[in-house]
C-alpha cells in the first residue's frame, strides 16, 4: 500500500510540472501583451511599452520567466495581477467556493433529474414520455447557454418575478463570508431571509449550468439500461419472480450506474467550461468569469496562476480519489 | 413584499452603517448596476471607468472639478486659483475645514492641507516610495497626459495654498486636474500604512474627501458606500451607495426592471425603446463626449492621397450606419470633436453621401478595381455598439463604388497594437471617449504627429495641423484657442484622414423615484446630487 501510494504522488510532480508548462505557455502563445492591455484605446509610445515589460518582467528569457514562475508557486507565491494589482491566490482562494457552490449545485440537479429521468424513458421504452423526455434531452444538450440563461431570467425574474434576476444574494443582506459557500454561510452567520434568498439566487444558474449535463446523464441512464435490461441476469430475475422494482432498482440499475458514474466525473470537469458563461450571464462572482477577464486582459499572470490553481485542485482531487480506489479495491494496488 | 424588501434594506443597512438613521426615518439606499467591477481603489492607478466611478467619482475629490453634466471646470478641493501671466505656474488656495473620511480603518487627526496635495501628485512621479507601492503599480493617466514632463514641481506654499509650476504653458492643465487620477488622496493616511508595512491597504481600502466613504467591497460582486457624514459640500442625500456588479448588459435591464437596481448604464441599443416604455423607469439620453470614424492609413497607397479619402468618405451611407448599428441612437459625425465640445466647427459642411460622385472622384484619382481591408473592432465600446455589422455596411457602401472590402478582425489586444503600427494595412474602424472635455484631449491624442503610432492610428501626420494643436495647447485665452482648433478642423476635413462615423448618445436608465442624476459626458457616473423618492 505504501509503495502504491508513494508511486501515486510521485507521479504528481511530473504531472504538476508538464501542467506548469502549459499554463505559462497557452497565454504567451496568444498575441498581443498585457501592457497594451493597460493602454486601451489611447496606446503608448515604444518607450514606455518598452519599460513596462521590463518593470513585469516580461522582456526576460522565456526559460527565466517561467524557472521564476515555478519557483514562486513552490514558495506559494502566484503572484500579483497586472491589471488589478491584487494577489491572485486570494482571489481565487475568494471566488472558487462561488464556482463550485455552483458547479455542484448544477451537478445535484443533473443527478437528481436525469437519472430517474434516463430509468423511466428505459424502462418505458418507446412510450411518449421516453420520446419526450429525450427530446428535450437533445433540446438541452444543443442549447446555447447564453440564449437559455437569459431567456429563463426573462421568464422566471422579468415576467413572472418567482426568482431574483441575477448575483449570489440579495444585497440587502450583509456579512462576512466564513467558507465562502453562500448557503452555508448565510445559514451560520447569515441574517434571517439569508439563506432563502442564497437558495433563490442560486435556482437559474443551477438550471442553466446543469441543463447539459442533465441531457447527458439522462441519455447515458437510458442506454445503459437498454443494455442491462437486455442481459440474461436480469431475465434470469424477472423468470424468478421477483417484484419489477427489484430487477430494476437492484439488479439493473447498480450495473447500469458504472458508465453513468464515469460519465458524472467527466461532465463535472465540463462544467468549468459552462460556468464561464453562467457566471457572467448570472453576475456570478466565480474563477470563470475572473479568468476569461485575465485572458482578454493578456494578464498572464492571473491565467497562469489561475490555471495552476485549478490544477492543483483537481489532481489533489484525483490523487484522493486513486487512494481510495486502492482502499476499496485492494486489486489495483497490487497492480 | 416591495414594502417587506424595503424594511429589511433599512434594518440591514442601518445595522450595516453602525446605526440607525436620526429621528428613526429610514434608510436611503441607491443601487447602481455597474458594468464591471473595479480594478483597486485607488483612483491613479487604473485608467477604467468602472474604477473611476468606484474611486474617484465616488470617495475622492479633486482641486478642481467639473460641473456636472458638462466640460466647464469650477472649484472643488481648491476655491481659487492664478495663473501667472506665462501660463508657468498655477497657485491654488485650498478650501479650509476640508475633513478627510473617518471610517472604521483610519481616524484623520487633521483636516486636508496642502501636504495632501503635494503628495497626491508627487506619489504618481517615477522615482517616489509610491511609484511601486503595490507590484505592477503603473500611473497611466499621469503618464499619458504628459504630467512628468509637464510638471516640473509641486510645491507648498503655506499650509493651504499649492503652487503647481509646469515646464511650459499647458492649456488643457486645468481639465487635466479635473480628472480622477488627479484625485487629492491623504498623506497621513498614506504615511501610517507606509510605517505599518501594509501600503497596499491604499489601494483596498480608500480614504478620501468625496461624498461617499467606503465600507466593503466583495470581490467582484459589490461595492458597498455609507453617507460621508463630514461631506465639504453637506451631507449627500442617500445614505447608502451600493454598486452591484452586473457584467452583462441585457441582465442589467433585466435587473432595472426587477427593481433589484435603481439606475443602470449602456443598455443594448435594442433595448432602449423596451426601457423607454416601461412606465416606472426614465431614460436620459445625453450626447457622449465621442467619436466612432474609420481611420485611414494615410501612408499607404491609395489612401495617401487626400482626394483618395474624401471620395471614400462621399460614399459612407451615415444615415444607414446610424439605424443599423446605433439603431437611431446617435447622430453622424462631421468633425472629430463632438458637437457639443467648446470650438466645434459649425461652419464645415460633411461630405455629401454621394456613390455616383464618390466613384467619378476615384476614377479621376485614378483609382480602379481597389481592394482594400477594413478592420472590424471585436468589442463593444460606448461609442462603437457593433463594429462587425459597422464593417459590412461600409463594404456594401464601397462595394457600390467599386471598391472591394475585405473585412478583418483581431482580438482586441492584437486590433490596438497592429492598428497602432504606422504599417498596418486598409482602414481601421476605432473610436473615442473624451477624458476632460478640452478639445486637445481629441485632436492631439488622436491625430497629431506626435500621436503616430500611439492613438494616432492613420499614421497621419500634417504639420500644418499639428502646429495649430500644439500652439493652441500653450494659448491660455479660450477664444484664441477656439480658432486655431477651428482652423485645425477645417484641415482635417480637406485632409479627411478618417470617414468620421457618429456620436453616439450615452443612455442611462433608472428607476423613476431616482431624482437629481445628471450624466456626465464623459462617460464616468456620480451620484453627490442624487436622491430616492418615495
Amino acid at each position: 500500500m505504501f509503495r502504491y501510494i508513494a508511486s501515486r504522488v510521485l507521479l504528481l510532480i511530473p504531472t504538476f510540472i508538464g501542467i506548469s508548462f502549459v499554463a505559462f505557455m497557452f497565454i504567451r502563445l496568444l498575441p498581443g501583451d498585457p501592457v497594451i492591455a493597460l493602454a486601451g484605446e489611447r496606446g503608448m509610445t515604444p518607450e514606455r511599452h518598452q519599460m513596462l515589460l521590463e518593470q513585469f518582467g516580461f522582456n526576460r528569457p522565456i526559460w527565466e520567466q517561467y524557472f521564476s514562475f515555478l519557483w514562486n508557486i513552490f514558495h506559494g507565491d502566484f503572484g500579483t495581477s497586472i491589471a488589478s494589482k491584487r494577489a491572485v491566490l486570494a482571489d481565487f482562494l475568494t471566488l472558487f467556493p462561488a464556482t463550485l457552490e455552483l458547479s455542484l449545485c448544477a451537478m445535484l440537479f443533473a443527478v437528481i433529474i436525469g437519472i430517474p429521468a434516463g430509468i423511466f424513458a428505459a424502462v418505458k421504452r418507446g412510450s411518449i414520455f421516453d420520446q419526450l423526455s429525450m427530446g428535450i434531452a437533445l433540446v438541452g444538450y444543443s442549447m446555447p447557454i447564453f440564449w437559455w440563461g437569459i431567456l429563463l431570467i426573462i421568464l422566471f425574474a422579468g415576467i413572472l418575478h418567482w426568482t431574483p434576476v441575477s448575483g449570489r444574494m440579495d444585497l440587502i443582506y450583509f456579512f462576512k463570508p466564513t467558507t465562502g459557500f453562500m448557503l452555508i454561510d448565510s445559514l451560520i452567520s447569515g441574517p434571517k431571509g439569508a439563506f432563502k434568498s442564497a437558495f433563490s439566487h442560486l435556482i437559474l444558474p443551477t438550471i442553466v449550468l446543469g441543463t447539459i449535463p442533465l441531457a447527458v446523464i439522462a441519455r447515458q441512464t437510458r442506454s445503459a439500461m437498454l443494455e442491462v435490461l437486455g442481459e440474461d441476469y436480469v431475465r434470469t430475475a424477472r423468470a424468478k419472480g421477483l417484484a419489477p422494482k427489484r430487477v430494476i432498482g437492484i439488479h439493473a440499475l447498480r450495473n447500469a450506474m458504472i458508465p453513468v458514474i464515469t460519465t458524472i466525473g467527466l461532465q463535472m470537469g465540463l462544467l468549468m467550461a459552462g460556468a464561464i458563461l453562467t457566471e457572467t450571464i448570472f453576475s456570478w462572482p466565480g474563477i470563470g468569469k475572473w479568468m476569461i477577464d485575465a485572458i482578454a486582459k493578456r494578464d498572464y499572470v492571473v491565467v497562469q496562476g489561475g490555471l495552476m490553481l485549478v490544477a492543483l485542485i483537481v489532481m489533489t482531487v484525483n490523487l484522493i480519489v486513486d487512494l481510495l480506489y486502492a482502499v476499496v479495491n485492494p486489486r489495483i494496488r497490487v497492480k | 413584499m416591495k414594502t417587506y424588501k424595503k424594511l429589511l434594506a433599512a434594518t440591514a443597512l442601518a445595522m450595516l452603517t453602525g446605526g440607525l438613521m436620526a429621528g428613526g426615518a429610514s434608510a436611503k439606499s441607491l443601487v447602481y448596476c455597474s458594468e464591471a467591477a473595479p480594478g483597486g481603489f485607488d483612483p491613479a492607478l487604473y485608467t477604467g471607468g468602472e474604477t473611476l466611478d468606484a474611486t474617484g467619482q465616488a470617495v475622492f475629490n479633486p482641486l478642481v472639478e467639473f460641473t456636472p453634466g458638462t466640460s466647464t471646470v469650477r472649484p472643488a478641493l481648491a476655491e481659487s486659483w492664478k495663473i501667472s501671466d506665462d501660463g508657468l505656474e498655477y497657485t491654488f488656495k485650498i478650501r479650509k475645514g476640508v475633513k478627510f473620511q473617518t471610517t472604521s480603518y483610519f481616524t484623520p487627526s487633521r483636516e486636508l492641507n496642502a501636504d495632501d496635495v503635494v503628495f497626491s501628485f508627487e506619489r504618481q512621479k517615477e522615482g517616489s516610495k509610491w511609484a511601486k507601492y503595490v507590484e505592477g503599480a503603473t500611473y497611466e493617466y499621469f503618464e499619458s497626459m504628459d504630467f512628468p514632463k509637464l510638471i516640473k514641481e509641486v510645491k507648498k506654499v503655506d499650509d493651504l495654498t499649492v503652487k503647481i509650476v509646469l515646464n511650459k504653458p499647458s492649456a488643457p492643465m486645468l481639465a487635466g486636474l479635473a480628472m480622477d487620477f488627479s484625485s487629492i488622496v491623504s498623506k497621513e493616511y498614506a504615511d501610517k500604512l507606509m510605517a505599518d508595512g501594509t501600503p497596499q491597504k491604499f489601494n483596498e481600502q480608500p480614504v478620501g474627501t468625496g461624498p461617499f466613504q467606503f465600507v466593503d467591497y466583495q470581490l467582484n460582486t459589490a461595492i458597498r458606500y455609507e453617507a460621508n457624514p463630514t461631506y465639504w459640500k453637506g451631507k449627500v442625500k442617500v445614505d447608502n451607495l451600493i454598486f452591484a456588479v452586473t457584467p452583462d448588459a441585457a441582465v442589467r435591464v433585466q435587473k432595472l426592471k426587477a427593481g433589484e437596481c435603481n439606475l443602470t448604464i449602456y443598455p443594448d441599443p435594442a433595448d432602449v425603446d423596451g426601457l423607454k416604455a416601461d412606465k416606472n423607469l426614465t431614460v436620459i439620453q445625453e450626447s457622449g463626449l465621442n467619436i466612432a470614424y474609420l481611420g485611414y492609413n494615410t501612408t499607404q497607397a491609395p489612401f495617401d492621397k487626400p482626394e483618395v479619402r474624401k471620395a471614400l468618405n462621399m460614399a459612407i451611407d451615415k444615415k444607414a450606419i446610424v439605424d443599423a448599428v446605433y439603431l437611431g441612437q446617435a447622430k453622424p459625425a462631421i468633425n472629430p470633436i463632438p458637437p457639443t465640445m467648446w470650438s466645434y466647427n459649425k461652419s464645415i459642411k460633411d461630405d455629401e453621401y454621394n456613390p455616383e460622385a464618390a466613384k467619378k472622384a476615384l476614377e479621376k484619382a485614378g483609382v480602379k478595381d481597389l481592394s482594400m481591408k477594413i478592420w472590424a473592432m471585436p468589442v463593444v465600446r460606448p461609442y462603437m455598439p457593433n463594429g462587425r455589422r459597422t464593417a459590412e455596411l461600409l463594404q456594401s457602401d464601397f462595394a457600390k463604388v467599386g471598391v472591394k472590402v475585405e473585412i478583418v478582425s483581431y482580438d482586441w489586444q492584437e486590433y490596438l497594437k497592429r492598428a497602432s503600427d504606422p504599417k498596418h494595412d486598409g482602414a481601421v474602424i476605432l473610436g473615442w471617449t473624451g477624458d476632460n472635455g478640452d478639445p486637445d484631449n481629441f485632436l492631439a491624442v488622436l491625430l497629431s504627429c506626435q500621436a503616430v503610432g500611439q492613438a494616432n492610428r492613420t499614421a497621419w501626420c500634417n504639420k500644418e495641423f499639428t502646429a495649430l494643436i500644439d500652439k493652441a495647447a500653450v494659448t491660455a485665452d479660450q477664444a484664441e484657442r477656439t480658432k486655431l482648433y477651428e482652423e485645425a478642423q477645417v484641415i482635417f476635413k480637406r485632409e479627411a484622414p478618417w470617414g468620421t462615423l457618429a456620436h453616439s448618445l450615452v443612455t442611462t436608465a433608472m428607476t423613476k423615484n431616482v431624482t437629481g442624476y445628471v450624466a456626465s459626458p464623459f462617460g464616468v457616473h456620480n451620484f453627490a446630487y442624487v436622491d430616492i423618492t418615495e
